[in-house]
């Protein structure tokens, strides 16, 4: 077996009997990239020579016996989480050169634990995409169809995990970005409650939706990497003050007494055919390790979601991107005046997806129309936050499909924003809502002219029940075998 | 027709706190060399998040709660949205529809009468970026900017348009800035910029109840400068109406050189700041055991100072309000009169009062000084009030003494010593002077035995001015009388 495929929980057993080193085994993922990249364009940032640098000092904690779990191991960070001294683009013209004197939390967390940080994953820029054709630098491809996305907006993450070109990577979900490109690249695709994970050094995007999470091989690293990056951060007001359990006490084989509720308005007409055929064999699967399933919950306020989301995330976005003027830094457009300089530094920075999110957002947030958007669709979340709370009472998750599509392929949706907005529909709703969803291999489904391509079965979980959607994870893939299966380029 | 003027005012202060508003930057800026108080949070840099300073917002409800203001239980930050350079994230942190306090007032007092003017609201804020524009030997313009300032915490009091006069506004400021001091959490430096005031100002026929076209006035950097402005402004909206003109609605500025106001722009160009809640703060909760612990902190306020100087100091109401319109300076009253005295209190406090509120105002006026930075401490000016009370210095001499004192930050007794200013209450050597004085102005002594009492007081003088103000008037007075009255 290539060391490059290894999952987090293999390679620290071969870290800490000693049989590879750290160094070892971030030459093997830093190979991998040397051969990969050409082919998938999964990184912005290859960072080669502090990774040597971290894997020695790995290897130097694990033979004084001080390390974790995560010592020693090779990790991909989405490209818009602050690396202090490394370049973070967040996938932009606007902020290709700037370089953060400061790490985000869960970058500083994850050093202490020793990680071996290979490189900055490639995205969407500014996180707002859902194929990674919004990148600025390249269109990140997807391994099992190269002519195909591999979903946003952390599609470099998801890809960089899939062809091990990292053991494990950090992405972040506003609205299915770690979810939806996790099933597209058929890996695991974590993400928690809000306030769970510290947003202090994460490039904002949508403030009250954005969330960073764990997207790995499997679901005990998926684990592994929450025991390092939840918990409480004073930078962060909206981080919470709430116990962090050991995750991977949770990961138990087995279903019994669960109770499983599906949306019926998950399972709507626009659902591939191959999509929807392998859900029902996935949730037959967990109804056959003991759970109990109901297929007639209902989240009544789902088709609004995608509309309030719409408003509600460029509104955020409108403002956090308000701080791009060229004045301190990233990219400055000498212009004939301030006003020039800073307009000019706008348009020349920001790719067109940015720019019309800035526009909508402008427009929902003018005066006169505040109350009949913003307004209106804040409510639409508290309505659509209600309706998981009613289910919540009685199942103790829900499972549903992360999109209603397999990959589709490049250049396919991207001159149509509403049929691009359309393939989150299945995972936005939880970032409205707050609560916390995972997304697993559960099968592959034939798609015209190409291979079969890879389904994410996603299971969501109230407000804190990260462990409730890690167990009912973790038992089908240890009932299923879909996990294994890695594209070959 | 006669016109009724309708003024509002928008005060900003900086709070006192010893960090900024939403991050652990120093906000003590003044003396800082330029972008060194600054951090990736204040700076405005990609991920960063905001964390509430808790100093300032105890302050700013301790001032809500002096401004007896209602504190709602539910309260959040907003953004503010508009692009400029002095702005780091593009959006200010502010407070939209959900402020801190509403519903409060505060006194003042017009010509001897009381009136309250009521507040709006009291929010809490950041301060933005300063900018400095330069231009170049060859004529280029350029600006600099200077992040110290930025996200410093400020309060904003927004008065109800109760106001009527310049004057009014006047004493509204002076007295806000007061409770400030008072409590602490403001230095009120409008000089500085740490104490902003914008106005809005309209005028309609009296007995109208109409809603006038109000102007904004902006770039008053003094006390004096929102008088003048405001004064300017009531003139040049009657000579618009008077002429048969319509008021525009817009905002002007003040121009302190040449004493107008000038349109800066007007309503059509006014921003849409597209305020939304401010999604990195969570809304705030007080509870209410929490606002009446901060009650429970209030220090005396100026009114209570002022009923109390009152009663405990027997002085009267003009006095004990002049002696407590700075905090400085009741602070500085009631340390001399506490210090340890033979004087009885009342006695001393009239002569403190005496002293405060002539040579010492006139001094600190004259040289700009704020009396907590005067070389005269409290314990200097008791020490000169002792050596009166004993006889050692005259009333007349003191004077030369104070200002010495005052110039040098030396003590009374080595003045005194120095300069010989002793007071001569020994009867034989003030008995020869007053001998010789009558001799030389018989003029004066036939006056006064045709009973012209006045001629009494020329002869004190001459006696006072041949002992260069050393003799001890009652002393004189008294040798003076003996000696006339034995004369034929």
């Amino acid at each position: 077996m290539n060391l490059y495929n290894l999952t987090i929980h293999q390679a620290h057993q071969l870290l800490k009997s000693k049989e590879v080193s750290s160094v070892e085994l971030t030459k093997a993922v830093l190979k991998r990239i040397a051969e990969a990249e050409e082919k998938v364009r999964a990184l912005v940032t290859v960072t080669e020579e502090s990774a040597l640098l971290q894997a020695e000092q790995a290897d130097q904690r694990i033979r004084a016996g001080d390390f974790t779990p995560l010592t020693g191991v090779p990790a991909v960070i989405k490209d818009n989480m602050c690396t202090k001294g490394i370049r973070t683009t967040c996938s932009s013209r606007m902020l290709e050169n700037f370089v953060p004197p400061y790490d985000a939390t869960v970058v500083e967390w994850l050093k202490d634990a020793g990680m071996v940080m290979v490189g900055k994953g490639n995205m969407d820029e500014f996180a707002m995409g859902s194929s990674n054709e919004h990148s600025a630098f390249a269109i990140t491809s997807n391994p099992w169809d190269l002519g195909r996305v591999p979903g946003g907006s952390s599609g470099g993450p998801a890809v960089g995990v899939a062809v091990g070109e990292a053991i494990y990577a950090l992405g972040s979900d506003t609205g299915g970005s770690i979810r939806q490109p996790a099933g597209f690249c058929n890996i695991v695709g974590f993400k928690p409650t809000y306030g769970r994970v510290s947003r202090y050094g994460l490039v904002a995007f949508a403030s009250s939706l954005d969330q960073i999470g764990p997207m790995t091989k499997d679901v005990t690293d998926s684990a592994l990497v929450m025991n390092f990056i939840a918990g409480y951060d004073p930078r962060d007001s909206t981080s919470l003050n709430y116990p962090v359990p050991d995750y991977t006490k949770s990961l138990i084989p087995d279903l019994k007494g669960l109770r499983l509720g599906i949306p019926k308005e998950y399972f709507v007409e626009g659902m591939q055919q191959g999509v929807e055929e392998v859900m029902r064999t996935a949730i037959a699967k967990l109804e056959e390790l003991g759970a109990t399933v109901d297929w007639e919950v209902s989240l009544p306020h789902t088709k609004y979601a995608l509309a309030a989301y719409y408003l509600i995330a460029p509104s955020e976005a409108m403002a956090n991107l308000a701080r791009y003027d060229g004045v301190k830094y990233g990219f400055s457009y000498e212009g004939e005046s301030m006003w020039d300089a800073m307009e000019r530094t706008r348009e020349l920075g920001f790719g067109p997806e940015v720019k019309r999110r800035i526009m909508l957002g402008t427009y929902a947030l003018s005066a006169g129309y505040y109350d009949a958007y913003y307004l209106k669709a804040q409510k639409v979340r508290t309505l659509i936050k209600r309706d998981f709370d009613e289910a919540f009472k009685e199942f103790d998750v829900l499972v549903a499909p992360t999109s209603p599509t397999v990959a589709f392929k490049i250049g396919e949706k991207v001159d149509d924003p509403l049929q691009m907005y359309l393939s989150d529909i299945f995972t936005l709703s939880l970032n409205l809502a707050g609560i916390c969803g995972i997304s697993i291999p559960c099968g592959f489904a034939e798609a015209r002219v190409s291979a079969s391509l890879p389904v994410g079965l996603q299971i969501m979980g109230d407000a804190f029940a990260e462990e409730a959607i890690l167990r009912v994870a973790y038992a089908y893939e240890q009932a299923t075998e879909w996990h294994k299966r890695r594209p070959v380029l | 027709m006669t016109y009724e003027t309708i003024i509002g005012l928008e005060v900003h202060a900086q709070l006192l706190t010893r960090s900024k508003m939403f991050c652990r930057c120093s906000a003590d800026y003044i003396d800082a060399a330029s972008n060194t108080h600054v951090c990736p949070v204040c700076l405005g840099m990609p991920g960063v998040l905001p964390t509430i300073n808790q100093q300032a917002l105890e302050y700013a409800v301790m001032t809500a709660l002096a401004l007896n203001c209602a504190i709602p239980e539910y309260t959040k930050f907003d953004r503010k949205n508009y692009p400029y350079p002095d702005l780091m994230k593009g959006y200010q942190i502010s407070q939209y529809d959900a402020p801190l306090a509403v519903n409060g007032w505060l006194e003042i007092e017009i010509e001897g009468h009381k009136r309250r003017i009521g507040i709006i609201r009291v929010h809490l804020e950041e301060d933005t970026a300063k900018l400095l524009h330069r231009t170049t030997p060859w004529g280029e313009t350029y600006s600099l900017v200077d992040v110290n300032r930025a996200g410093v915490p400020l309060l904003e009091v927004v008065s109800e348009p109760d106001i009527r006069s310049p004057e009014e506004a006047r004493q509204y400021l002076m007295k806000l800035r007061t409770i400030l001091q008072f409590l602490g959490v403001s230095s009120g430096n409008m000089e500085e910029g740490s104490f902003r005031c914008d106005a809005n100002i309209s005028i309609r026929p009296l007995g109208s109840t109409d809603s006038a076209v109000k102007v904004e006035v902006k770039n008053m950097n003094s006390f004096k400068a929102v008088y003048r402005a405001l004064e300017y402004e009531e003139g040049r909206q009657r000579g618009v109406i008077e002429e048969g003109g319509r008021l525009l609605q817009e905002t002007r500025g003040w121009v302190e050189e040449k004493g107008i106001t000038v349109s800066q722009r007007s309503k059509e160009y006014a921003h849409d700041y597209r305020y939304f809640p401010e999604p990195d703060l969570p809304p705030m909760v007080f509870s209410r055991q929490w606002v009446e612990q901060l009650r429970s902190r209030l220090p005396e306020l100026p009114e209570a100072r002022r009923d109390r100087f009152l009663s405990h100091y027997g002085l009267s109401a003009y006095d004990a309000s002049l002696l407590t319109a700075s905090k400085a300076m009741a602070d500085y009253f009631e340390a001399c009169v506490k210090l340890k005295t033979e004087a009885m209190v009342e006695k001393r406090a009239k002569a403190v009062r005496n002293w405060l509120l002539s040579d010492f105002s006139r001094l600190l006026h004259a040289t700009d000084t704020e009396i907590g930075d005067s070389k005269v401490t409290p314990e200097h000016l008791v020490e000169m009030l002792d050596l009166i009370d004993q006889g050692t210095l005259s009333g007349a001499a003191a004077k030369t003494v104070f200002e010495e004192m005052f110039s040098s930050g030396r003590h009374a007794a080595d003045i005194i010593a120095e300069k010989g200013l002793t007071q001569i209450s020994d009867a034989e050597e003030v008995e020869e002077i007053v001998a010789q004085v009558i001799a030389t102005n018989a003029q004066a002594v036939e006056d006064f035995k045709k009973g012209k009492e006045r001629a009494l007081t020329f002869l004190v003088g001459q006696v006072m001015r041949q002992t260069r103000g050393r003799a001890n008037p009652s002393l004189v007075n008294k040798l003076l009388k003996e000696k006339l009255e034995d004369s034929p």
